[in-house]
């Protein structure tokens, strides 16, 4: 699949702001997020910031930008409309959690409610994004019961990088919050091997033969294979669907993702406990910057390496 | 709609859209099918445009370029006015002027051609279907110089069929599509008869008819063909020989059918080394004798009840010895040289497959066939009861046709339809009217000395068929008296001219010098020409006074072609959209075999252009040099409503005229009649076709059915009832063949004595294309041809929009086992070189071509610059052509003259005789070579659009309606 | 509004395409964009169409394929346009119910109107029928000819699809395949019409035509492997002898 950058940036900044909100929202529910304005209002900013950036850039490769609005109306059927809902809504318990503490400075109480509500709507808004693709059985590497995990998990990790990295700065670290963010990352790491290794070994869901049935018509004869293409020039569904990125090319990003979006994070994350508090807030706001670079690769691999079975009809044998 | 269907999508979709305004019937010209169309006019402009579901041709369906036509009206490549050379030829340097001073230009050029001496002028027209008028204009003209493309394209049917059956697979017959049982298509990918095929065909398939197609190439028909034999090009006569062999070896051959419609029996004279050798025995009328088996004694063939023998050797009244056809035929394909296991390995068809043909030939043909219970008469007043079919019907086209073998192949594939009975019979291959026609009422061809004179018009038609050396083109010493060298030694059947050495004989002034040449819709400086890159130079070469070689280039296009750039004086036409036309009778008609037919081509849109069609032009020229038959007694123009007049007003003879539907002043005469002046009105009312059905007896044996005959001499198609007896032993080919021995009248030029010699063989018989030994062939161990692209015609596709997207460049296919050996793989690019040049292409691997053969689409490369794409384009980026490769000449061989790469007999252009070696072209840039500078876009041309939009004014105005309504 | 509609829907319109016999020609291809270029979703917009990497939007596309190896080798002309599926993905993944399928006939349609060219729908149509058209911004698709099928300002006889009408081997056949006379419900079943990738289980309404066996056998015709001599003594010409002694 073409790897669209107003969706790559869209996906990873919209999974770390919603990381990092649930998050506050977590800890805050658990008593264990400093009331301080300052640090609260950097994190709101952070991550309601990434998440509305994401949401604008994603608006950017819609055809009509002006009708983005009709695209909340089919939450009963859509995955891209749910997630425009659970989008727009998280802003609600979101705004109410930020009014509580910038304004009243208290994470007690109602404000709680406030909090967990976020926390769940940030979870569910991921989960629609994933689902976006997930529900998309034409591209094999999406349909993939590891993706909506993948996107939760990175979600989480980023978040929680990112969370790590403003109690530092701000100078309320939390071990807490480091061991997650740590724990995190492993599990990422974890579910994207395991994601790896599957559609690697994946057997093709669909080959040329079962697009034309050509094969299996009854009439003697072997494997389908392109004559003609119906015209010489790339049409629309190869340049949005044809993407194809060299296998070497690939395994070295995949090689810089685990590196940049866990090795990276995990070292630097563990380094923080060591060392004094000015360099272990420089070295968790790296792991954070570090942590969100990876998954961009991993975004852009993660359109990169999905194939179409529309492709079929275009020369491509199995997908 | 029904509403209670839960849910329901709140969109209200016009169903029910108005279509058009108005619609108009025409004539499709996206190639020479001439289909029916309906053309919907809305707001001005074109919104649709469908088949005639009325007309005989396509009954309603249209091909992919039909079906493109609003984007041929679009192109952005039309010409749009006069045009003047400024700079050098081939630079695009040119000036618009105005039509009185192109006009002028044009007169003074070819008056004083006229006046000088008319062979000055050399006219050759290519793709046009005004030939009955473009004929008649030059030779009221005078100059022996005509001819169309025929030459280059497929006169080796042509005359293979009329020397043999008054009639021919180029666009005269077609397959009893509704009978046939079994079905053999011969190298065709696509021909004129583009529709009526795919039609017939499907018909074929729906009926479980067998069809098999032999083509080095399994793409299109052959596709769907039940059977695929990926012959070696150029071998086909072999095997279908072979195919007689087993036939007569099993006796499986309709005798009666011979006997009677056939001149298997008529006696051939063996006199070795005698003037009358291998002429026909003749009573003293003139008519061939048999041997009656009854009487022992010469006989009448075509008398009926006569006993006429097929074999034996007979002594004649005056002592001298004679044969039956028949018996010579069958002595000589019964030879061991055309046996199944001797040709199986030169045609690449196991030796088995060749005896399966045969025996299901026989077995269609002889226990399968079709019985139509319709009395009908011969020619000898026999009655017959029922109408007795052989189910096997043939076609046949350039796959035959482009090699310099293909006469005597196809002859050899007339001669197996003949022995099979099939000809003209139910289930098998169909006369069109006008034909059947005998080779004697066919015309001879004029230009010779004493029939070229200053400002005078010629006798008769340039273009004819000899019957002997007698009817040739030379002067005395043997001196080709046409520029083309047609009817001379070289090209001595050439029915259609040489169109594809008019550039090189003018060039060389071999057997002279030319003035101006006058070409009409043909890209001579690309894709029609043999040997692009040494037709270029020689359109651009000087002499030492810094003349062209070639004086002056007339042209006629209606865009903005590669041969545009390379002419003096352009006459931009119209489309075929803006035009009158006439599909004549006179010319290449849109009979079917059930019913003659014509039609038209009328005006659907007003040019926006300052262009005009090319005939009124044409005739406006001969009215300024006041040719006969186009001023009146006061020398005002004869024609002042162009063509359209002269489609109403010419007559050829008294009551025949272009049209044959609605003659006669009340319009109630067809075929012959007088003028009619409100004719034109009439076709358009009945959609701009006329078909009249035959009577059911005389649907079929046209060639031998009284009742057909005599409807035929009524409707002028011939002059008298006399049968048309099929030539299995073409007479006069032996006639030059004689005289190449020295006989008769016309000395033969030593120099072409051995030719002459070795081809006018009047049983067909077969010889390796010329290619084949003129190079080494380890240099050179493939062959290489193109065919057509369904959906592209020729050069003139790629200014279409659409079309363009379907075929942007070509690619070169070679086998899979080839591709193995050469280490070539899929993308990769490759050189492809011939004895003449060299071209580079990207290649595509298939598994359906012959092992030995690599092919591309034919006339996809484009000149950069050229038909106003952008020089970018994939067409000259990465398309090509093979003609750089194929030579117009062959090497010099007897008496260091060089030949032109044709049918030895016909003329036709063998293009598909082509040899090369193909390799893998080093990495470097991926681009087709050879590359031409690109063309400068000459003035009046508009800018190409950079986004296509057609039909979103029709959806506006729809929307603005809908509002209005609303409100 | 995209939740498919509750099958079966009365009518299920769409086509039968014959491989058998399709030749390749590209009529149903162009005459489809020249219908539509000026119907329901005009213009079909062309992008360069007179330059390097032209593209354009084209409902209906026809591939090659070969399959098969030597003598069972064939060459196969496939055209592809929307299959108006009833479990219709397109349908579903649309966020702004311009994508739907119509509870009537289930032709499946894309209201330009309502359309934000978020390009989902493409993605999640397997068989690559969904066309977007970049510079409207929308995505349009096959219609089935919407605005001729059921046209009343045409003859009966015409309203069927331009692809239908247009096609020389008639090797494309509209109808309903709820009503089982239909034709299209009949060659189905007669030819073993089939399912483009069933796999991805949309269901298509659309059905293909599997290319015939094809008679190339010894026997296909019922004539023998080789004919027999005429006559072994008197050789062909003696055969002819008796032959035309045997006439009178
Ligand atoms: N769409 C479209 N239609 C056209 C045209 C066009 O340009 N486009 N051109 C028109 C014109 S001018 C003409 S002359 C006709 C020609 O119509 P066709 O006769 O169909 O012309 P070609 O495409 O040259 O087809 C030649 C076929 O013969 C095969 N062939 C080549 N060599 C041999 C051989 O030695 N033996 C056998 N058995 N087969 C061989 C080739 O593979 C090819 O399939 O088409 C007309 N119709
Ligand atoms: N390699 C190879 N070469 C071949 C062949 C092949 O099989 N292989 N086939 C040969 C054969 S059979 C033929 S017939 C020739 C065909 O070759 P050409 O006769 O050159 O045919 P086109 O390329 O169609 O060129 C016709 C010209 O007519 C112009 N034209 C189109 N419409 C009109 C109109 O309405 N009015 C006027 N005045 N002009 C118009 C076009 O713009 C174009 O420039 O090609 C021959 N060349
Ligand atoms: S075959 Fe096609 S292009 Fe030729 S006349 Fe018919 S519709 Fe037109
Ligand atoms: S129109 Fe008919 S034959 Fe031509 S490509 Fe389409 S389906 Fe095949
Ligand atoms: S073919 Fe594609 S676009 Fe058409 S209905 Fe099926 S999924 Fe939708
Ligand atoms: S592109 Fe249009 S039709 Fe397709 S899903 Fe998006 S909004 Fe729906
Ligand atoms: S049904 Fe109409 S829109 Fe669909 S492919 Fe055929 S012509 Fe095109
Ligand atoms: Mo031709």
């Amino acid at each position: 699949m073409h790897p669209a950058y107003s969706l790559i940036f869209f996906t990873t900044a919209s999974g770390l702001g919603y990381g990092l909100l649930a998050l506050m929202g977590f800890f805050a529910a658990l008593g264990l997020m400093p009331a301080d304005r300052v640090f609260g209002f950097a994190g709101f900013a952070v991550a309601l910031g990434l998440v509305t950036l994401g949401l604008l850039s994603s608006t950017l490769h819609l055809g009509h930008p002006e009708r983005a609005w009709r695209a909340v109306t089919q939450w009963k059927s859509s995955w891209l409309s749910r997630e425009g809902v659970m989008a727009i809504v998280t802003y609600i318990p979101a705004g109410l959690f930020a009014l509580g503490w910038l304004f009243f400075e208290t994470l007690g109480g109602f404000w709680i409610l406030a909090a967990v509500a976020t926390a769940v709507c940030c979870a569910l808004t991921v989960y629609c994004t994933a689902m976006i693709y997930a529900s998309i059985a034409a591209v094999p590497r999406w349909h993939h019961p590891l993706v909506p995990p993948g996107y939760l998990i990175f979600a989480l990790a980023t978040g929680a990088l990112a969370l790590d990295a403003l109690l530092r700065v701000f100078g309320h670290p939390r071990l807490e919050v480091s061991a997650l963010a740590a724990l995190a990352v492993i599990a990422a790491l974890v579910v994207k091997l395991l994601y790896w290794r599957s559609v690697d070994n994946a057997p093709a869901r669909a080959d040329a033969d079962s697009a034309t049935g050509l094969a299996n018509s009854g009439v003697p004869g072997g494997i389908v294979r392109l004559l003609d293409p119906p015209h010489v020039e790339k049409n629309y569904l190869q340049t949005e669907m044809g993407y194809k990125v060299a296998r070497k090319h690939a395994a070295k990003l995949r090689r810089m993702t685990v590196l940049f979006a866990f090795l990276v994070p995990l070292v630097l994350v563990a380094l923080t406990t060591v060392l004094p508090a000015g360099a272990a807030a420089a070295a968790s706001v790296t792991a954070a910057a570090a942590g969100a670079f990876g998954i961009v690769l991993e975004r852009w691999l993660f359109f990169a390496e999905a194939q179409h079975v529309v492709m079929l009809y275009y020369g491509e044998r199995a997908i | 709609m029904d509403s209670d269907l839960p849910p329901q999508h709140p969109e209200r979709v016009e169903t029910s859209p108005p279509i058009s305004d108005e619609v108009k019937y025409t004539t499709c010209y996206m190639c020479a099918c001439r289909c029916g169309i309906k053309v919907h006019l809305k707001d001005g402009g074109i919104r649709y445009i469908e088949g005639n579901r009325n007309h005989p041709v396509n009954k309603g369906v249209l091909c992919g370029k039909g079906a493109s036509g609003i984007m041929q009206q679009n192109s952005p490549a039309k010409l749009t006015k006069p045009l003047k050379r400024i700079g050098e030829r081939g630079t695009g340097e040119f000036q618009e002027i105005d039509w009185d001073e192109a006009l002028d230009i044009a007169t003074a050029w070819l008056a004083r051609a006229r006046a000088t001496d008319p062979k000055r002028l050399a006219f050759f027209t290519g793709r046009d279907q005004s030939q009955a008028l473009t004929s008649w204009w030059a030779q009221q003209f005078g100059t022996p110089n005509y001819a169309a493309h025929g030459g280059f394209c497929s006169v080796n049917m042509a005359a293979a069929g009329l020397y043999t059956m008054g009639s021919a697979f180029w666009e005269f017959t077609e397959p009893d599509w509704e009978h046939a049982k079994y079905f053999m298509l011969f190298g065709v990918a696509e021909d004129h008869d583009s529709n009526p095929i795919k039609i017939g065909l499907s018909q074929l398939k729906k009926r479980g008819a067998k069809i098999v197609s032999v083509n080095p190439i399994k793409t299109g028909y052959t596709a769907i063909a039940d059977e695929w034999l990926g012959i070696t090009p150029g071998t086909d006569g072999l095997f279908v020989m072979s195919l007689i062999h087993e036939l007569l070896r099993a006796g499986k051959v309709d005798l009666d059918y011979l006997i009677r419609y056939t001149n298997a029996s008529w006696l051939v004279i063996d006199n070795p080394g005698g003037a009358d050798d291998g002429l026909f025995a003749r009573a003293p009328d003139g008519r061939a004798h048999c041997w009656d088996r009854v009487r022992d004694a010469p006989g009448d063939p075509l008398a009926a009840g006569g006993a006429p023998a097929l074999k034996g050797r007979f002594t004649l009244p005056d002592g001298r010895t004679a044969v039956p056809v028949f018996q010579k035929l069958a002595q000589r394909y019964s030879d061991r040289r055309y046996s199944p296991q001797a040709v199986a390995k030169i045609t690449g068809i196991p030796d088995a497959t060749i005896k399966r043909i045969a025996a299901e030939l026989a077995h269609a043909a002889f226990e399968e066939e079709v019985v139509i219970d319709t009395p009908w008469t011969d020619w000898a007043g026999r009655t017959h009861d029922t109408m007795i079919g052989r189910p096997v019907s043939m076609h046949a086209m350039r796959g035959i046709s482009a090699h310099s073998n293909g006469f005597h192949t196809c002859r050899a594939i007339h001669v197996l339809q003949i022995l099979l009975g099939s000809i003209d019979t139910p289930g098998g291959l169909r006369y069109k009217p006008p034909y059947p026609k005998s080779l004697a009422s066919l015309p001879k061809p004029s230009g010779r000395p004493d029939q070229v004179r200053r400002n005078h018009p010629m006798a008769g038609p340039h273009l004819g068929f000899p019957a002997s050396p007698e009817d040739l083109l030379i002067d005395r010493d043997g001196t080709p008296e046409r520029i083309d060298k047609a009817f001379s030694w070289d090209a001595p059947l050439a029915a259609h001219g040489l169109m594809h050495m008019v550039i090189t004989n003018a060039w060389t002034q071999d057997p002279y010098k030319i003035e101006t040449l006058f070409l009409y819709m043909a890209n001579m400086a690309w894709n029609s020409a043999m040997n692009t890159d040494s037709t270029i130079k020689m359109l651009t070469d000087k002499d030492d006074t810094g003349d062209y070689k070639i004086p002056r280039i007339i042209y006629s296009d209606a865009y903005l072609s590669e041969m545009v750039m390379y002419a003096d004086l352009i006459l931009p036409d119209t489309t075929y959209l803006e035009r009158w036309d006439c599909i004549s009778l006179l010319d290449r008609p849109i009979s079917d075999a059930d019913a003659p037919a014509d039609s038209i081509r009328r005006p659907v849109l007003e040019p926006d252009r300052d262009v005009r069609p090319f005939q009124s032009v044409l005739l406006d020229l001969g009215a300024r040099l006041g040719l006969a038959g186009m001023i009146d007694e006061d020398g005002s123009p004869k024609f002042p409503g162009g063509y359209k007049d002269y489609i109403i007003h010419h007559e050829r003879r008294p009551g025949i005229g272009m049209l044959a539907g609605w003659r006669g002043a009340t319009g109630d005469l067809h075929g012959t009649g007088p003028e009619n002046p409100d004719q034109v009105e009439a076709y358009i009312e009945n959609q701009c076709f006329w078909r009249r059905e035959l009577e059911p007896n005389q649907k079929y044996f046209k060639h031998v059915n009284i009742d057909y005959l005599k409807y035929a001499v009524k409707m002028g198609f011939v002059m008298t009832p006399e049968p048309i007896i099929c030539q299995l032993y073409a007479e006069e080919l032996q006639t030059f063949r004689l005289a190449a021995h020295g006989h008769g009248t016309v000395a033969v030029p030593q120099e072409h004595r051995k030719r002459i010699a070795t081809y006018f063989d009047p049983l067909p018989f077969w010889y390796p294309p010329f290619e084949n030994d003129v190079n080494a062939l380890e240099d050179y161990p493939l062959h290489a041809v193109t065919q057509r692209p369904m959906a592209m015609y020729h050069s003139w596709g790629s200014q279409n929009a659409w079309l363009r997207q379907i075929h942007t460049a070509n690619r070169l296919y070679i086998s899979r086992p080839l591709a193995g050996k050469l280490g070539i793989a899929d993308d990769d690019w490759v050189w492809v070189t011939s004895r003449t040049g060299r071209v580079k292409g990207q290649v595509k691997v298939m598994d359906g071509v012959n092992e030995n053969t690599v092919w591309t689409w034919n006339a996809i490369g484009k000149r950069a610059g050229a038909w106003n794409l952008e020089p970018d384009a994939a067409e000259s980026k990465k398309g090509f052509l093979l003609n750089s490769l194929i030579d117009e000449l062959l090497p010099e061989r007897e008496s260091n003259y060089r030949y032109s790469n044709s049918d030895p007999i016909t003329g036709q252009a063998a293009w598909y005789d082509l040899r090369v070696r193909v390799e893998k072209a080093p990495a470097g840039a991926e681009e087709s070579e050879p590359r031409y500078p690109a063309f400068k876009i000459p003035p009046g041309i508009p800018a190409r659009p950079q986004i296509n939009r057609t039909g979103a004014a029709f959806r506006a105005a729809r929307e603005r309606l809908k509002k209005g309504g609303r409100s | 509004m995209t939740d498919l509609p509750a099958a079966p829907t009365p009518k299920r319109l769409g086509l039968v395409i014959d491989v058998d016999i399709c030749v390749g020609c590209h009529a149903c291809a162009t005459a489809c964009k020249e219908w539509n270029t000026g119907g329901y979703h005009a213009p079909l917009t062309d992008l360069n169409p007179y330059g390097k990497d032209a593209s354009g939007v084209w409902f209906n596309r026809v591939h090659s394929f070969e399959f098969g190896r030597g003598a069972d080798n064939r060459v196969v002309h496939f055209p592809k346009s929307c299959l108006h599926c009833d479990n219709a993905p397109c349908v579903t993944v649309c966020p702004t119910g311009a994508s739907y399928k119509r509870a009537e006939d289930g032709i499946v349609l894309v209201d330009e109107s309502l359309c934000i060219g978020c390009k989902l729908c493409s993605w999640a149509c397997p068989y690559g029928a969904r066309e977007f058209d970049s510079t409207e911004g929308v995505m349009k698709k096959c219609t089935l000819c919407i605005d001729r099928i059921f046209n009343e300002n045409l003859e009966e006889i015409d309203r069927v699809p331009a692809c239908v009408a247009v096609c020389p081997v008639n090797a494309r056949h509209y109808g309903d395949f709820n009503d089982p006379h239909s034709s299209v419900s009949e060659m189905t079943a007669e030819r073993g019409g089939y399912d483009l990738m069933p796999e991805m289980g949309c269901k298509p309404t659309n059905k293909y035509l599997p290319p015939r066996p094809r008679k190339f056998n010894t026997g296909d015709t019922g004539a023998p492997a080789v004919l027999e001599d005429a006559d072994p003594a008197g050789g062909f010409l003696g055969w002819v002898d008796r032959m035309l002694s045997a006439q009178p």
